[in-house]
């Protein structure tokens, strides 16, 4: 299991990284979400984002997709830095996956569907082409046989499998989860933590607001405590597990792996 | 297998089931149920009868004059026989009546093959630009030793068809666009859309027509004759998108705001959004609506008559002013009646049915799109 935490490709010297926020904020009217947030993830890291509800995290990773505007700052990923600029939105969004909390898979569409929509119509691929890549990760999350059923015949851990390589199906370079597990059965949140795990060992840049410390110790190179819209705490995760430095984070631990 | 460990269940009590149980769930639940019932039945048998006896065993049927029918106690069916090429046709002329009737039935025909969603592709769109292109080529002519016919002269069920097919074939799609404008980002759009449609709403289709009719042309450069039956198919589009158009919001509306960022994370553009994701499933919520409106629609092309357009129902009244057969005017009435009918019967089941493939989940996508 943990073997994968080992594996850090990220830690080259000297590459630029492939997202990097620098003073970062915003505001829902006059309360601020954000405040001054500063992060650079590099190529192939897995960032582990927690904090109590409110804090800002789903916000944070809404704004690297741009499904949030942030109104100070800068925010750059791949490259890009993004603006108003539709162009530049859509690049983004081309190599940026992102899985939901609630699936969001398109209930018109059969599962192939849902996974072939972007390549054909976005990535401008063959249908045949876009049917195989699709059939090869619907088999990457063990659903193949799956595929020519409609979302709402699936169980909540099929569906979010499904969400997956719908995203995956981009070929994405980052992908960000949003509290993937939380609107999950129990007996349903492994077999999604099982195949968020293989993607971080194949290499993934990832960033994951997830409430699964296990999942967080396990694959987590860095591990970020957001409250009141800051970053409280970055550390990697055998330290921020150990020895957390705030209190606030110690508060938040000792209630989150109590329960 | 897991399931033949399963307890045997039980059938559902006699008292429930079979014809008996039917009757006695619907018909004589309880005393109040029983009362209507017989009431219901007593109805049925004094009214049925002397209906039938008028409309069917009574009635003059076939080519005979109006004296024969004045003798007779029942329905006067032979007065439809000498008109009804007049309220299928209008004022076409007589001999070349066959042409709106191979146009009628072209149409009729690509309305039948598009009701099948196994034809939902993109060439299902020629075959219908095919379709009036045959049937305008036909009720024109001008051509292949056809004589010109003018479109003052088209007329009675003809003339129906092309205010409700062209009506509904140009409104539906001007109503997404005004919805997803109203839904807009960009200000002006938003309020072009929002002053159209409130204006249009607020306003009675039949001074719609007469605008159309009397002030439109006033508009027009000196010289620029836009004939009637235009004018007035105008003024049936811009008054049914209106409807339609709000109609078409409410279902954008319902869809949550999950599926909008679930395309946008996937790099969809606004249009691909919109076509793909978000309008398939909102029209999909709103068809009984929609085909409300469609329905209401096909009967409102009746109020052309008061521009002077002989619609069905106008020519129905121009078959009836007939002094000899001026007394048999129900018998006009109830034969368009049942035409009128048929149509919206017709469309009021091909949604139900509609409605139900979109339950299953095997509405697909791209039929829609």
């Amino acid at each position: 299991m943990s073997g994968a935490s080992h594996d850090r490709p990220a830690d080259r010297q000297g590459e630029a990284p492939i997202i990097e926020l620098i003073d970062v904020d915003k505001w829902y009217g006059p309360f601020q979400v954000l405040r001054g947030i500063n992060l650079a993830v590099g190529r192939g890291q897995r960032f582990v984002i927690c904090g109590p509800s409110g804090s800002g995290k789903s916000t944070l990773i809404r704004c690297i997709n741009r499904l949030e505007e942030h109104q100070r700052g800068r925010i750059v990923v791949d490259g890009v830095e993004l603006t108003s600029d539709l162009k530049q939105i859509e690049h983004v969004r081309r190599e940026v996956g992102m899985v939901f909390q609630h699936f969001n898979l398109f209930p018109h569409l059969t599962v192939l569907e849902n996974c072939t929509l972007a390549p054909i119509w976005v990535r401008k691929m063959a249908k045949a082409e876009a049917e195989k890549l699709a059939m090869q990760y619907l088999e990457r999350v063990r659903i193949p046989e799956q595929a020519g059923k409609y979302p709402g015949q699936l169980s909540g851990g099929q569906q979010q499998r499904v969400a997956i390589a719908r995203a995956l199906c981009m070929n994405p370079k980052i992908m960000l989860f949003d509290e993937p597990t939380s609107a999950l059965d129990p007996e349903m949140i492994k077999e999604v933590l099982d195949v968020m795990v293989e993607l971080a060992e194949s290499g993934m840049t990832m960033l994951v607001v997830t409430h699964e410390m296990g999942f967080a110790r396990t694959v987590a190179d860095q591990i970020l405590f957001m409250d009141q819209g800051e970053i409280v705490e970055q550390s990697d995760a055998e330290t921020f597990f150990t020895h957390p430095r705030s209190e606030r984070t110690k508060a938040f631990l000792s209630q989150i792996l109590h329960n | 297998m897991a399931t033949a460990a399963r307890a045997p269940s039980s059938p559902p009590p006699r008292s429930t089931r079979g014809a008996l149980g039917w009757l006695r769930a619907n018909l004589f639940g309880d005393l109040k149920s029983t009362i209507l019932t017989v009431l219901a039945l007593a109805l049925i048998v004094t009214a049925l009868p002397p209906l039938v006896r008028w409309a069917i065993t009574d009635a003059v049927w076939g080519a005979v004059g109006p004296d024969v029918c004045r003798k007779a106690d029942g329905a006067c069916w032979a007065f439809i026989h000498e008109k009804y090429r007049l309220i299928l046709f209008g004022r076409f002329p007589y001999d070349e009546q066959w042409r709106p009737l191979v146009g009628m039935i072209v149409l009729i025909g690509v309305l039948a093959v598009s009701c099948d969603r196994r034809f939902w592709r993109p060439w299902l769109g020629a075959v219908w630009i095919a379709g009036f292109a045959v049937f305008f080529g036909l009720l024109w002519g001008g051509f292949l030793g056809m004589s010109f016919v003018e479109t003052r002269l088209w007329g009675g069920l003809t003339l129906t068809l092309i205010l409700s097919f062209v009506g509904i074939g140009v409104s539906f799609p001007v109503s997404i666009v005004l919805a997803l404008g109203r839904r807009s980002h960009m200000p002006v759009v938003r309020a072009l859309s929002v002053v159209y449609i409130e204006l249009i709403r607020g306003v009675p289709l039949v001074s719609l027509l007469f605008m159309a009719s009397f002030m439109l042309p006033l508009f027009f450069p000196v010289g620029v004759n836009v004939n009637a039956l235009l004018r007035a198919q105008i003024a049936i589009i811009l008054f049914t998108s209106a409807y339609l158009a709000e109609i078409v919001r409410g279902g954008l509306q319902a869809i949550p705001r999950g599926q909008y960022e679930a395309a946008e994370a996937l790099g969809l553009g606004y249009w691909l959004r919109m076509r793909k994701i978000i309008l398939p499933q909102a029209i999909r919520t709103v068809i009984p609506p929609i085909v409300n409106s469609f329905i209401s629609l096909f009967k409102d092309t009746s109020l052309v008559a008061i521009v002077s357009l002989t619609d069905l129902m106008l020519a129905t009244r121009q078959a009836i002013a007939d002094p000899n057969w001026r007394a048999y005017f129900i018998e006009g009435y109830i034969f368009i009646a049942l035409i009128y009918f048929a149509f919206c019967f017709f469309m009021s089941k091909y949604s139900q049915y509609l409605e139900r493939q979109g339950r299953t989940g095997h509405l697909r996508a791209r039929d829609m799109a």
